[in-house]
């Protein structure tokens, strides 16, 4: 063998030893990580409810950034597996069921609305798994009697009951006589609605106008117009959406109507999304019941907050209700997971269920038997000019004066 | 109740079903002259509303002056679906064909529009657009009035083309029996491709109003569909005179019935009226019984 064969030789046996090193190194880095966690999410991104639903994402997707920013779960770098369900609660029956036995998600979260949530709840429970949501939270979602379902978001029932408790403390002089009460036939919306009637009946304020329409209706100028007829004081609105709300304010204008107070059960509460469609001048006045808004004092509602506005833009005042709601499903379940220390779901469930006391961007959080949260308080809130301000309950250190009565439409 | 709601929801009845009349008339010309179902002229009406919008928002250009511009590039559109999809389905099950690929078209322009506008519900601006005048105690929305021109207008020529025409004769003939109508030397397939952009086109119009009057994302579409459909059998398959007529008479008692009994009838009483025409004529109000028959 001559002197060149030899060095080649040589290079040869070293690089075969360096590669093999590397190699070795690179499979003991491998194996020493721990594997990503999967959760699967069905989210209403087309149909009906996909403004909430792509909100409900963003708010998911800050959590995961948050949480692997931070390390993950329990060391576990978390992968959302979000599948759509296009607002369709037969189709989120198929996501979960897919999510769980195709996709081997560790965890499920739930999707937008009490609708969608029960449904989910009952498909997800039949393989053990908890499902913890943060828009389901009508009676009837509570009232399947199942386990598995903890809502991190206040019950919808008494959602309006502040309100209902000022409008009827007003003085007699000043307080409206008359009140429409129109509503989606929704289990989100009903319950608010029906659960004051009595409260403004007993302060003396008659009922002229009282229906229900079908969630399906996309036209609700004939709806609206007939409410207009009928001359209400006040309009309290049973909406999920924005279209809902932009769709009676803009044939309430068109009828030259203008309530004294009005409120919607959903869409004023979507930020910018809702003065997007109504515009900021028309928005003057809307009312909206809910637990938490952008201008919350809570520290980690600060922090997401921030976080939002950093990620997507916009102002405080514009973050949609939905991203909180979807931001404290995972922050209840990341300290649910860390309690237990792991992902089974029985043990979860069980945590859960122990009376705990938990943190999330909208205040604490603490589960009955049906899963419901029994910390949150119900607020009204109010656009006044460009700000989103908390109004009621009146007594609270962090409310200000309703404008009342609300302004015209546009001036 | 009062009069005034009624008079209210008959005047609802009437504009806002005229809007709905002219974007079925699109949907029914498609299918008497080319037996195709276009599941997709929903979303093009979306498609014809954000384009308003994108004209709008960017340009500054109003929405009526706007119709300038997205009426013929709904035509064009049009044009180039039946040439790169319809008109490649052949044979005897051509219609039940054209629901899967319609439909197939209707899912990629939805996706489309909801990666380039977001799942964001938006809404059609302008100055007139919450503005309204009273006759009386009822108050007639300025959009809601212009869309019932519009209508009028678009539906008339539309009359006017297929009845003071050379080529609303062959579109006729086409209508009646295509292959007589290739007998006697009418070109059956390019009076198919510019009926295809004709029934799009008109979405143009449709969409902007239902856009002024309605926030909509692309997903709205599916409601619309529904409408649609509904109304061309109400009215009977392929029948113009008929698709004015139900989608008129659709929206005018739903919303009758929902000032007289309650909101939560509206849909229901009119697949209750849906029903018994069906029951009685099942080619529909004006279709043709060979409709039925195939």
């Amino acid at each position: 063998m001559n002197k060149k064969a030899k060095i080649l030789r040589t290079l040869g046996v070293v690089s075969a030893a360096a590669a093999t090193m590397v190699s070795m190194a690179t499979t003991s880095g491998a194996s020493s990580a721990k594997a990503p966690i999967k959760i699967g999410i069905s989210l209403s991104l087309s149909g009906d409810f996909s403004a909430d639903g792509l909100a409900f994402q963003q708010g998911y997707k800050l959590w995961a950034a948050d949480i692997n920013k931070a390390g993950g779960l329990l060391g576990h770098k978390v992968v959302l597996d979000i599948v759509s369900d296009a607002s369709d609660p037969t189709q989120v029956v198929t996501n979960y069921q897919k999510l769980i036995s195709n996709d081997h998600v560790a965890l499920t979260f739930g999707p937008f609305s009490s609708l969608l949530s029960l449904p989910s709840a009952k498909a997800v429970s039949r393989y053990g798994y908890a499902l913890v949501e943060g828009a389901g939270g009508a009676p009837s979602v509570f009232q399947a009697g199942l386990h598995n379902i903890f809502d991190v978001s206040l019950p919808v029932a008494n959602d309006l009951v502040p309100f209902s408790k000022w409008i009827s403390a007003l003085p007699a002089n000043v307080r409206p006589k008359t009140v429409a009460y129109v509503t989606s036939n929704d289990p989100f919306t009903q319950p608010q609605v029906t659960t004051i009637v009595p409260t403004l009946t007993k302060a003396g304020i008659k009922a002229v106008y009282n229906h229900v329409f079908p969630a399906e209706v996309t036209d609700f100028t004939p709806i609206a117009d007939a409410v207009a007829a009928a001359k209400p004081q006040v309009v309290v609105l049973g909406s999920v959406d924005v279209p809902t709300v932009s769709a009676f304010m803009q044939a309430f204008e068109q009828s030259g109507f203008t309530p004294k107070v009005f409120i919607a059960t959903g869409g004023p509460d979507q930020g910018s999304t809702f003065i997007k469609a109504v515009g900021a001048k028309n928005a003057d006045g809307m009312m909206v019941p809910n637990a938490w808004y952008g201008g919350s004092s809570n520290p980690l509602s600060q922090k997401m907050v921030a976080e939002y506005v950093k990620a997507y833009g916009g102002t405080p005042a514009g973050v949609s209700s939905d991203v909180v709601e979807a931001y404290s499903v995972g922050e209840v379940v990341a300290q649910a997971v860390k309690a237990t220390g792991g992902f089974d779901n029985a043990k979860i469930i069980k945590y859960l269920h122990s009376n705990v006391t938990l943190t999330s961007a909208q205040g604490p959080v603490k589960f009955n038997a049906l899963g419901m949260n029994t910390t949150p308080t119900a607020f009204t809130f109010q656009w006044q000019g460009s700000k989103f301000v908390q109004v009621n309950p009146v007594n609270d250190k962090n409310s200000v004066k309703v404008l009342f009565p609300k302004p015209v439409w546009g001036k | 109740m009062n009069s005034t709601a009624l008079l209210s929801a008959a005047k609802d009845g009437i504009l806002t079903g005229s809007v709905y009349a002219l974007m079925a008339t699109g949907l029914t010309l498609i299918f008497g002259v080319m037996d195709i179902i276009n599941l997709a002229q929903g979303i093009l009406v979306i498609l014809g509303a954000y384009l308003s919008y994108a004209l709008q928002v960017h340009l500054h250009i109003d929405l009526f002056v706007g119709l300038l511009i997205t009426i013929p590039t709904m035509f064009i559109v049009g044009i180039v679906i039946e040439r790169a999809f319809i008109g490649r389905l052949k044979g005897p099950e051509k219609t039940a064909m054209s629901i899967l690929v319609t439909y197939a078209v209707s899912l990629l322009i939805e996706g489309a529009l909801n990666m380039t506008f977001t799942t964001n519900d938006v809404q059609l601006q302008g100055s007139y657009v919450n503005k309204s005048f009273a006759i009386g105690s009822v108050h007639f929305g300025y959009i809601y009035v212009a869309g019932f021109v519009l209508a009028a207008v678009l539906l008339s020529a539309l009359y006017f083309m297929l009845y003071r025409t050379r080529f609303g004769v062959s579109v006729r003939a086409s209508l009646a029996d295509q292959t007589s109508a290739a007998l006697v030397g009418i070109d059956v397939k390019r009076v198919s491709t510019i009926c295809f952009g004709i029934g799009v086109a008109v979405t143009a119009a449709g969409g902007m109003i239902y856009g002024a009057t309605n926030s909509f994302n692309a997903s709205t579409s599916y409601d619309l569909i529904s409408r649609l459909l509904t109304i061309i059998v109400l009215g009977g398959m392929g029948s113009l005179g008929g698709a004015m007529l139900a989608g008129v008479g659709m929206v005018f008692i739903g919303d009758m019935v929902g000032v007289i009994w309650s909101p939560i009838w509206s849909s229901m009483s009119y697949f209750v009226v849906l029903t018994i025409v069906l029951l009685i004529r099942p080619q529909g109000l004006f279709g043709k019984q060979s409709v039925r028959v195939a």
